[in-house]
């Protein structure tokens, strides 16, 4: 399994934009993707599962991903994040 | 028989069509057991095919006719009709339970609708309606009714609905929408200021107008009084039609104003301009020959979106107006939300009077890195055009002075990085809040110039709630103690040698023009259609008579004699 943990520093959290291009991106992937927080787990694919997160700015996430392209996904999906989305 | 309705005319002109009647379809779904899975979850699966086609299609006109930001919500839509988890689960329960998909599909949707509801995030109530929208389209197709979208209009007809939204209005097609009347809204609704951007003749507030409208009933719509008749008779059809012919003969009229400067009988110059929202209403401001832009409204770069407008998309607008206005005076106004337009992604709370509570600029200064964002947008654009700076609702000095401060720190930094500015930018504040009006004296030494934002000022000072119909009575523009407070924010601008605009809707009301000119007012900005005929009013009238008629208006007791006395000397057309 491969993960990488992020503070989300965007004004308005993971909002629609980066909530979608996160979800297009991981729907690229065979890999099982998740993204963590406070506990809770949702399916990265899922653009619901993503938004009833509520991802606020200061908040810690991390991204996990478990299969044949899980390396891969961990870095495209990094890619996005460091968009303007956290650091 | 005909039957005759009365709402608030929203814009002028009159169109006489076949109603569209703007609903949706009944989407009552019922639970059927024991059926044959594997079918229902091919229909599902077709359905969602065709709502995936349909969404992509809108996207892609939204992309086209309004930029992407626009189109962003449609991306989120059709994440929606794809995520695993809501469409997987669909599948599961028909499998499982052997229950219809629409079925399914109903009681899966309204689970997600209920937990985004539940939520104590206004965004993430909204999203809640985007689970709605999406998964509507879908039982739509499932059910065999297809939804409409004004898009798809392809006929000549007027648009009878409950509301419509900005997103509705954005889809007409003034090819085909001749007008249109809805059951609720006021003059400042969206959809009025809308329809007078596009210059549709519309009636809303109407009440009852879908009730009483049947699809492909005869409608006119008289955008002029406000009246709507369903059904006409042949008689009052042949009446419509030559009033229609009358008006039009008049906006001919105008026309012929449209490259003439605004000066009156004795040659007195005061400036006409116009108020936009966005540079789609470019067209009409240079189609009625406005002077310049005396107020863009620049929410409407944050609304309808789900995150803030980045500094080049904000540049890239205003840049997009001031070099459009080519030299020709652009004021545009610092991010006015709250109050009665609210921003859900910034996820304010909710407050007891969203009129008096955080908003405005008393939101930006609170919100400094998205006002820095703004101003730093503003400033380059500044270097392209005739650009002026205004802050809303600025109840003190020292409000004035911070935001003033924010600008030029934001102007040395983008100097220290190279980057050109506009140089000289005009900096100055709307004048709607009653101490504002009173401190204009001491606020002339500091700003550059004054705009009355009068639909503000008038709620203020007669404290009474414009949404409120019941204390609609209130709403007084030719009140002396209106009047009053013009005159001595004018008066104040003039002794240090600046100069006031208004930007309400009193600045284009026949009425109220020869009272502004009267007391002196500089520019007057108003709905681009309203330019040329009150500069065809203001041609018929000396500065004289109408300064001797606003010293006489300011002596009167009520708001009805100031309008009689003006109406006797202007006979109006």
């Amino acid at each position: 399994m491969a993960e990488k943990t992020y503070t989300i520093t965007a004004e308005t959290g993971i909002h629609a934009r980066p909530a979608t291009q996160l979800v297009n991106k991981a729907g690229q992937f065979e890999s099982e993707i998740t993204l963590d927080y406070k506990g809770k787990s949702v399916n990265l694919k899922s653009i619901m599962g993503v938004m009833s997160l509520g991802v606020g700015q200061g908040a810690e996430v991390t991204i996990k991903a478990e299969g044949p392209d899980e390396e891969e996904a961990i870095s495209s999906l990094d890619e996005v994040m460091k968009q303007g989305l956290s650091e | 028989m005909s039957n005759s309705l009365t709402g608030i005319a929203a814009s002028a002109g009159i169109a006489i069509a076949k109603a569209f009647r703007y609903e949706e379809p009944d989407l009552t779904v019922e639970k059927k057991s024991g059926v044959d899975a594997k079918a229902e979850i091919q229909a599902f699966d077709a359905a969602l095919e065709k709502s995936r086609a349909e969404l992509e299609e809108i996207k892609e006109k939204t992309r086209r006719e309004m930029g992407d930001e626009h189109a962003e919500i449609f991306s989120a839509h059709l994440l929606v009709l794809q995520d695993p988890e809501f469409v997987d689960a669909v599948r599961q329960k028909v499998q499982d339970d052997e229950v219809n998909a629409s079925f399914a599909l109903d009681e899966k949707a309204n689970e997600f609708i209920m937990i985004f509801e539940s939520m104590d995030n206004e965004y993430m109530k909204e999203r809640a309606a985007d689970i709605r929208d999406v998964s509507k389209r879908v039982l739509a197709h499932l059910l065999g009714k297809p939804i409409v979208s004004l898009a798809e209009i392809k006929e000549e007809v007027i648009v009878v609905g409950d509301d419509l939204t900005p997103s509705d209005t954005a889809q007409l097609n003034k090819e085909f929408v001749k007008g249109f009347a809805t059951n609720i809204g006021g003059r400042t609704s969206h959809s009025a200021i809308m329809a007078r951007s596009l210059e549709i003749p519309a009636v809303v507030g109407t009440k009852t107008v879908t009730h009483d409208t049947k699809q492909h009933q005869y409608v006119i719509v008289d955008g002029n009084d406000g009246t709507v008749i369903i059904d006409p008779s042949d008689d009052e059809l042949a009446e419509y039609r030559s009033r229609q012919e009358a008006f039009e003969q008049q906006k001919a009229e105008w026309a012929k104003l449209k490259n003439e400067p605004s000066v009156s009988k004795d040659g007195t110059h005061v400036e006409l301009v116009a108020n936009i929202g966005t540079p789609n209403d470019l067209e009409g401001v240079h189609n009625n020959g406005a002077e310049g832009v005396g107020l863009y409204r620049t929410e409407f770069l944050y609304m309808g979106r789900n995150e803030l407008p980045t500094e080049e998309e904000q540049f890239d607008a205003y840049k997009q107006v001031v070099e459009s206005l080519d030299g020709k005076p652009v004021v545009i106004r610092t991010l006015d939300i709250g109050g009665d337009k609210e921003l859900p992604y910034l996820d304010l709370p909710e407050e007891m009077n969203p009129f008096l509570g955080f908003r405005a600029i008393r939101l930006c200064l609170e919100m400094k890195d998205m006002f820095r964002t703004q101003l730093r947008a503003l400033l380059r654009a500044g270097a392209f055009g005739n650009l002026k700076i205004m802050f809303p609702m600025i109840a003190t000095l020292e409000e004035f002075r911070e935001a003033k401060a924010l600008l030029e720190e934001e102007q040395q930094k983008l100097h220290a990085e190279g980057v050109e500015t506009g140089s000289d930018i005009e900096v100055g504040i709307m004048v709607e809040i009653p101490s504002t009006a009173v401190m204009a004296p001491q606020f002339a030494k500091e700003v550059d110039f004054f705009s009355i934002g009068t639909n503000d000022l008038i709620q203020y000072t007669m404290a009474a709630d414009r949404m409120n119909e019941r204390v609609s009575y209130l709403y007084q523009p030719y009140n002396p103690a209106i009047l009053g407070l013009v005159k001595s924010v004018i008066d104040a601008s003039h002794a240090e040698g600046k100069w006031t605009g208004m930007c309400g809707e009193m600045a284009g009301d026949p009425i109220a023009v020869p009272l502004l000119f009267g007391l002196g007012l500089d520019e007057f900005s108003m709905s681009a259609t309203s330019v040329l005929p009150a500069r065809s009013q203001l041609s018929k009238m000396t500065k004289q008579e109408a300064a001797d008629t606003a010293a006489e208006a300011l002596k009167l007791s009520t708001a009805d004699e100031v309008q009689q006395l003006v109406e006797s000397r202007f006979p109006m057309a």
